[in-house]
């Protein structure tokens, strides 16, 4: 069966597109640029087809990194799943970008992935293995994320003097590659997607904190 | 015209997701998801519960619109989207669709400027702009007066507010008065029972000489005003008051407007944006142009408020006058000039 997976991910600094056909990734672009993910997704997305020789209408399914993460650049990437959906009608699904960091850190053995929720918070997830989502995502500060475990993503190195220098894994990845959020969602497709399979969602994002707006009491008075 | 290109309009600048059809200058499809409801209790649009409205409704609300117009979406041959001003992070998400429905499509991309496309609308229901026009645009984000030699291509600002905008005041004053969220229709209803001439509140910026508007001054009066009725332990004429404050506002928006249409020597008139809803602004224009022999375009209500058959319109309008399509690395501006019509 012809596979073509586009992932894309915008929940992080990084803006990341790739492309993969079932066994490998054909094409990935990179930019790490917290404030434009807006400008970058689209162009990055033409650039692994053009790498791939591939055009949109081949692809047989989209994901997106669901976040959490930064909202403005989270939506950018949910948005244009969604979109490429509705104008290839290729299905489109979002996968944790926490899981995403998880897969890529390649490990076998409990630990924690974080990131960071701005606001001297992180969000964070618990795993039993590079697959297995055991807690999270949930969005805390640093002091307040369980300890022991080691520790994977941007959020765990902005935080080791809190979280222990002592638990960063060597060389697990900061942010998540759309090169490891494809060959995850390649995997699970594989295996035959569920309608609640726990890894592959719908193309919603993950927000966790809700919109900072107070109920305003009766108007200020001008006078004294 | 069958040969004239289908242009689909995304507008996201505010509270409003718009999606919008047009074949040329005809109307196909026009659908809009408000997102009003989750603000009024916060007394104003919260940026961040409007970015998430945005990303909800788009999908359905295309689909919406496709189906309004009996189109599917490979009909489509352009899309043109809102790329400010407005809030940052609502627009982003219109610009994000945009971009992949483009891409997905295959067909241009034009990034077009909220305010020209207020403008551009008017076409939709009254037919080619005069050349050259002036337009008053009234919103809750926005009052300006522009003199619009060609709305494709060259739109002059002659001025704008200094502090609130005209809709900002009708909200705040709304607040004082006890009424909703969103002010501008409260206010025009109470209006209705009450006498624009009860109380005299002042007019910012009447007599300066410039076509610059203020309203900051007139949304205090009105709180002093309703305060000291209070502490005297007085009613509040409500109607009377929301009467004579909009009074106030629709004095100065159309003693400008006309002296921008005498001004520049232009005998036609366009007034655009939510305020132009109310009722009191168009038959005070309306007098106001007869009397100095200028001709008033406003569109239909649907059409002023924020919709997408104004971004489809003003598409639709460079696609024809040959603009250059934008690139797929436009950004969303916040505060995108109006000398800007596209990006």
């Amino acid at each position: 069966m012809f596979v073509l997976v586009l992932a894309f991910d915008t929940a992080t600094p990084a803006v990341t597109a790739a492309l993969h056909d079932g066994e490998r990734v054909l094409a990935e672009s990179t930019t790490i640029d917290a404030r434009r993910h807006g400008e970058l997704l689209v162009p990055s997305v033409r650039e692994v087809l053009r790498q791939a020789g591939a055009s949109l209408r081949d692809v047989t399914a989209i994901v997106a990194g669901a976040g959490p993460g930064p909202y403005t650049g989270l939506r950018v990437g949910l948005m244009t799943a969604q979109a490429f959906a509705t104008t290839t009608g290729a299905p489109a699904y979002a996968v944790c970008t926490l899981d995403v960091l998880a897969y890529a850190s390649g490990l076998s053995e409990p630990f924690l992935v974080a990131t960071d929720a701005r606001r001297k918070e992180v969000f964070w997830a618990h795993y039993a293995d590079m697959r297995t989502r055991l807690a999270g995502p949930a969005v805390d500060r640093p002091g307040d994320v369980p300890g022991g475990l080691p520790l994977v993503g941007a959020g765990a190195l902005m935080y080791a003097g809190v979280l222990g220098e002592e638990r960063l894994v060597p060389g697990a990845p900061e942010y998540p590659s759309a090169g490891a959020l494809a060959a995850l969602a390649a995997e699970r497709l594989a295996a035959g997607v569920t309608p609640d399979d726990p890894v592959l969602t719908a193309p919603r994002p993950i927000y966790l904190r809700r919109p900072d707006a107070t109920v305003p009491g009766p108007p200020k008075k001008v006078t004294t | 015209m069958a040969d004239e290109p289908l242009v689909l309009g995304i507008e996201t600048s505010c509270d409003e997701t718009g999606i919008g059809i047009v074949r040329g200058q005809t109307l196909l499809a026009n659908a809009v998801a408000s997102s009003v409801e989750e603000h009024a209790r916060f007394g104003g649009v919260v940026p961040e519960v409007a970015s998430r409205a945005h990303l909800e409704a788009m999908t359905p609300t295309v689909e919406r619109a496709l189906e309004q117009a009996g189109l599917r979406f490979s009909d489509i041959d352009a899309v043109a989207v809102t790329a400010g001003p407005g809030l940052a992070g609502a627009l982003l998400v219109g610009v994000a669709a945009a971009k992949a429905y483009a891409l997905g499509l295959g067909v241009p991309l034009y990034g077009v400027n909220h305010l020209a496309a207020h403008v551009a609308v008017d076409q939709l229901e009254h037919g080619p702009l005069p050349k050259p026009s002036i337009a008053l645009l009234v919103s809750g984000g926005h009052s300006s007066l522009l003199l619009v030699p060609d709305v494709a291509r060259d739109v002059i600002s002659l001025g704008s507010t200094v502090d609130d905008a005209a809709g900002e005041a009708f909200d705040k004053v709304a607040r004082v008065l006890g009424l909703p969220f969103p002010g501008g229709p409260h206010i025009d209803r109470a209006a209705g029972a009450g006498s624009g001439s009860a109380v005299a509140f002042p007019r910012g910026k009447y007599d300066d000489g410039t076509l610059d508007f203020s309203f900051s001054g007139l949304k205090t009066a009105v709180a002093r005003w309703v305060e000291a009725k209070e502490r005297a332990g007085e009613p509040v004429p409500v109607a009377d008051v929301a009467a004579s404050f909009q009074e106030a506002v629709v004095d100065v928006l159309t003693r400008k407007a006309l002296q921008a249409c005498e001004r520049y020597d232009v005998k036609d008139l366009l007034i655009g944006g939510g305020v132009a809803a109310n009722s009191r602004l168009r038959a005070l224009a309306q007098e106001r142009c007869d009397a100095a022999g200028v001709r008033l375009r406003v569109p239909r209500p649907g059409l002023c408020t924020d919709n997408g058959a104004m971004i489809a319109a003003l598409g639709s309008e460079l696609v024809s006058s040959g603009v250059s399509p934008s690139s797929l690395e436009i950004p969303a501006d916040s505060s995108l000039p109006i000398t800007a019509v596209n990006v």
